[in-house]
């Protein structure tokens, strides 16, 4: 610690450069978090999917309907602790980019499934005894202002009431908040009853399932169990658990993981040639001082820790700087202005960026640092 | 200094500058690689937005309309029965040939089928066709195969399915509701939408998905003479019909245009952050090359060099680096982005859309101007700060 004080007036000494490779670290790590925030919004879900639940949809794929008694079904077969069906509403609010889900359920099977949604207890109540009623997150609130006591129309694209029309208003009851980020918070969940009695076809047609386990550890033999049920019945199946599910709708979008892993290596390896580059610099510049410092005592390990520590501090200033301006701009939100629930940069992403700012700083040190190691102080104070 | 008039001092200065590069060659080298980074990534991004508008204007032909169901956004919502059809067919505009009239009433649904890449399901679009389904679409040819033979259930696959997705070469087939359907054919469609689909008979499927004598598409060309307007409000006047018809053209754009913006947004968000950072490390480069020039440009200016002549041999040096740096960064991404093919989901259709990155050359030119604006900035400063040093304090330093 006490050469902290020298190698703060070394970096002093050219402010310019100091400042402009602090900035060009800065620029890498905002980019890194920002990039690692969209990962995770477009693999939504992933991170919080619950170990002890599987996805059952129609085999063929989820856009064909499941019928209403299969719960029945299901909640029979051993290790299946509780069932819940849920159906893709498919609407918009005026107009087709206000796009967000909206899904008919089960109310108190929902809540009881997802207890990550927290809703307070009176507007449960609320909610229970509203026909027409539905609970919204607190960013699809935010997203449109609206409040309880709201009445909202919903255009559905596929779901026409028996009236004929394809406008359905629902009265905003609740508000529900989530207890971890990533939960999607942007959903509108009405009574599938009123779906059921108003619309104009698909009477006992649902979507998908949610089925809740009572043990992680058998959740591939009891997917099996649900799609072996249902093998020779009109309806096949295919169950999967929520995580995989996941997983598999984040890959539809494309390998998210892949581009932005290019992406990262490209910027980190043009940082630490920018960083490497000005440590060399000024090591080289410096190579009169540094004889001079060993000729008055230094040791050859002390040198190396110098200019080592320079580049420490160079990558940790630079890197902590992008990292909040990072976290800063994404807490803004994202950039399709509240499509893209799960927008954040999860800890564990923090992590990794802060061992990265330490394995640029050493990669971008090290071999300026064992010059400056190696270096005899009488050739160096011959030049 | 008559006769050695300032673009001539210019010339000589960053002549003379350009052949120190050598001297400084890792630091020059590293704004070089910085901004070649930054045009390659801007470009390769870029260019998937780039392919898949591409693949949306080639899956439209100039006279060719669609028609859904009004309020339906997409083919997959829409849906009408086969009475709907015979008066969409009445229209005015339809164009006629000896194969008859080209309309043709589709059907469009998603099948799960694993993506070859990762090995997990995709939604692949299945679309059901009768036979003037091949005659609307002019660019339609086999490359592989035949057609399936109407009333069977066999399926022939878009080229772009047939390489994205595991198990659609001929002689292998897909599980519909329980039953087998072979593939029979690979086609091509001009590079457009339907090279990502399956085709199978329009009976065959409604057949298979009990939908009764329904559609959901009515795809038709209208004769060359013809307003799209008239047959529009032949259409939406008929109280008979609840239907919305389109160009072709404006539907597949509305299709794309929330990928084509997010990927782009994204891509230039992620161009400014990263052209941030090469332009600081040009800017670096920039002042440590003119601080080890500091006794050189103090002595030209002694000589008689006026200022401009050094601010603008700073400038150009700065401008070459970083121009070598964009044609770099731009030939990278079109040899290694360009012709790639790769699926993702389009929200339009909630389905699959087969496409191959487009670097074109608009987006080669947005690369390497791009490159010239880091190069200007990266420039100036130092020029400037080289321009405005006391010459005395600089020639002391000797």
């Amino acid at each position: 610690m006490k050469y902290l004080a020298f190698i703060w007036s070394n970096l002093r000494r050219s402010k310019t450069r100091t400042a402009l490779t602090m900035l060009s670290v800065m620029a890498a790590f905002v980019l890194f978090g920002y990039l690692t925030a969209i990962r995770t919004a477009f693999g939504q879900g992933i991170e919080v999917a619950g170990l002890d639940r599987l996805i059952v949809r129609h085999r063929v794929s989820i856009i064909q309907l499941l019928n209403e008694t299969m719960e029945r079904d299901i909640e029979r077969i051993e290790g299946v602790a509780d069932a819940t069906h849920l159906t893709w509403f498919g609407g918009v609010y005026q107009k087709p980019s206000n796009f967000f889900a909206q899904i008919p359920v089960k109310p108190e099977e929902y809540l009881r499934m997802f207890p990550e949604l927290l809703l307070d207890d009176a507007e449960k109540q609320a909610w229970l005894k509203t026909r027409a009623g539905a609970v919204i997150g607190r960013g699809l609130a935010e997203r449109f202002g609206w409040k309880v006591g709201d009445r909202v129309p919903i255009r559905s694209g596929i779901w026409s009431r028996k009236d004929g029309s394809d406008v359905w208003e629902f009265d905003i009851v609740g508000i529900y908040d989530v207890a971890e980020k990533g939960v999607d918070d942007t959903q509108m969940l009405f009574h599938y009853d009123f779906l059921e009695e108003s619309r104009q076809w698909g009477s006992g047609l649902v979507g998908w399932y949610v089925v809740r386990i009572e043990d992680p550890q058998h959740a591939a033999e009891i997917a099996a169990a649900i799609d072996d049920e249902f093998a020779n019945a009109p309806i096949q199946t295919k169950t999967e658990p929520e995580g995989a599910f996941a997983q598999g709708f984040a890959n539809q979008i494309g390998d998210i993981g892949l581009i932005m892993a290019g992406i990262v290596s490209a910027v980190f390896f043009t940082i630490l040639l920018v960083t490497g580059n000005t440590m060399a610099h000024a090591v080289r510049e410096r190579t009169n001082e540094f004889a001079v410092l060993k000729a008055i005592g230094f040791t050859d390990r002390a040198v190396l820790g110098l200019v080592l520590g320079e580049s420490v501090f160079l990558a940790v200033m630079g890197g902590g700087m992008g990292l909040a301006l990072a976290w800063f701009v994404v807490s803004l939100g994202d950039p399709s202005g509240g499509a893209l629930p799960g927008f954040y940069i999860p800890g564990r992403d923090l992590v990794v960026g802060l061992v990265l700012v330490l394995a640029l700083a050493l990669a971008a040190g090290i071999v300026p640092a064992l010059q400056a190691r190696r270096l005899r102080i009488a050739d160096a104070l011959r030049r | 200094m008559r006769g050695f008039g300032a673009f001539s001092q210019v010339v000589a200065v960053a002549v003379f500058n350009l052949r120190n590069i050598p001297r400084r060659l890792g630091s020059s080298l590293t704004a070089v690689v910085g901004i070649a980074g930054v045009v390659a990534v801007m470009v390769g991004v870029l260019s998937i937005a780039e392919g898949i508008m591409r693949t949306m204007e080639r899956s439209a032909a100039p006279n060719n309309v669609i028609v859904l169901r009004s309020g339906a956004t997409t083919e997959m919502m829409s849906g009408f029965g086969g009475d709907s059809v015979r008066l969409i067919n009445e229209a005015p505009g339809i164009a006629r040939t000896e194969q008859g009239l080209l309309s043709s009433p589709e059907l469009f649904v998603i099948i799960n089928l694993p993506k070859k890449s990762t090995g997990t399901d995709a939604n692949v679009p299945l679309r059901g066709v009768t036979p003037t389904a091949f005659a609307v679409r002019d660019r339609f040819s086999m490359v592989e195969g035949r057609r399936f033979r109407p009333g069977l259930n066999e399926v022939i696959v878009g080229v772009g399915a047939a390489d994205e997705f595991a198990g659609l070469d001929v002689g292998s087939s897909v599980t519909v509701s329980r039953e087998q359907w072979p593939v029979v054919g690979i086609f091509e469609a001009g590079g457009g939408l339907a090279e990502s689909e399956i085709w199978v008979d329009a009976a065959v499927l409604q057949q298979a998905y009990r939908r009764g004598n329904s559609y959901q598409s009515v795809v038709a060309r209208l004769d060359s003479g013809s307003e799209f307007q008239d047959f529009k409000d032949a259409l939406t006047t008929n109280p008979q019909l609840n239907v919305k018809p389109m160009r072709e053209a404006d539907y597949y754009i509305a299709q794309s245009s929330t990928l084509y913006r997010v990927i782009t947004g994204i891509g230039t968000a992620i161009a400014i952050v990263m052209g941030l950072g090469a332009v600081f490390g040009a800017l670096n480069t920039m002042y440590t090359a003119v601080s080890e020039r500091r006794q050189e440009i103090a002595t030209l200016r002694a000589l008689g060099f006026s200022s401009g002549p050094v601010v603008c041999s700073v400038l150009l040096e700065s401008l070459v680096l970083a121009l070598i740096g964009g044609a770099i960064g731009a030939l990278l991404a079109w040899l290694a982005f360009d012709g790639f093919r790769a699926a993702t989901m389009n929200w339009g259709s909630f389905s699959q859309v087969t496409f191959a990155f487009d670097v074109n050359f608009p987006l080669l030119v947005r690369g390497i101007t791009f490159a010239t604006v880091i190069g200007l900035i990266g420039g100036l400063f130092p020029a400037i700060h080289a321009a405005r040093q006391p010459i005395a304090n600089a020639l002391r330093a000797l």
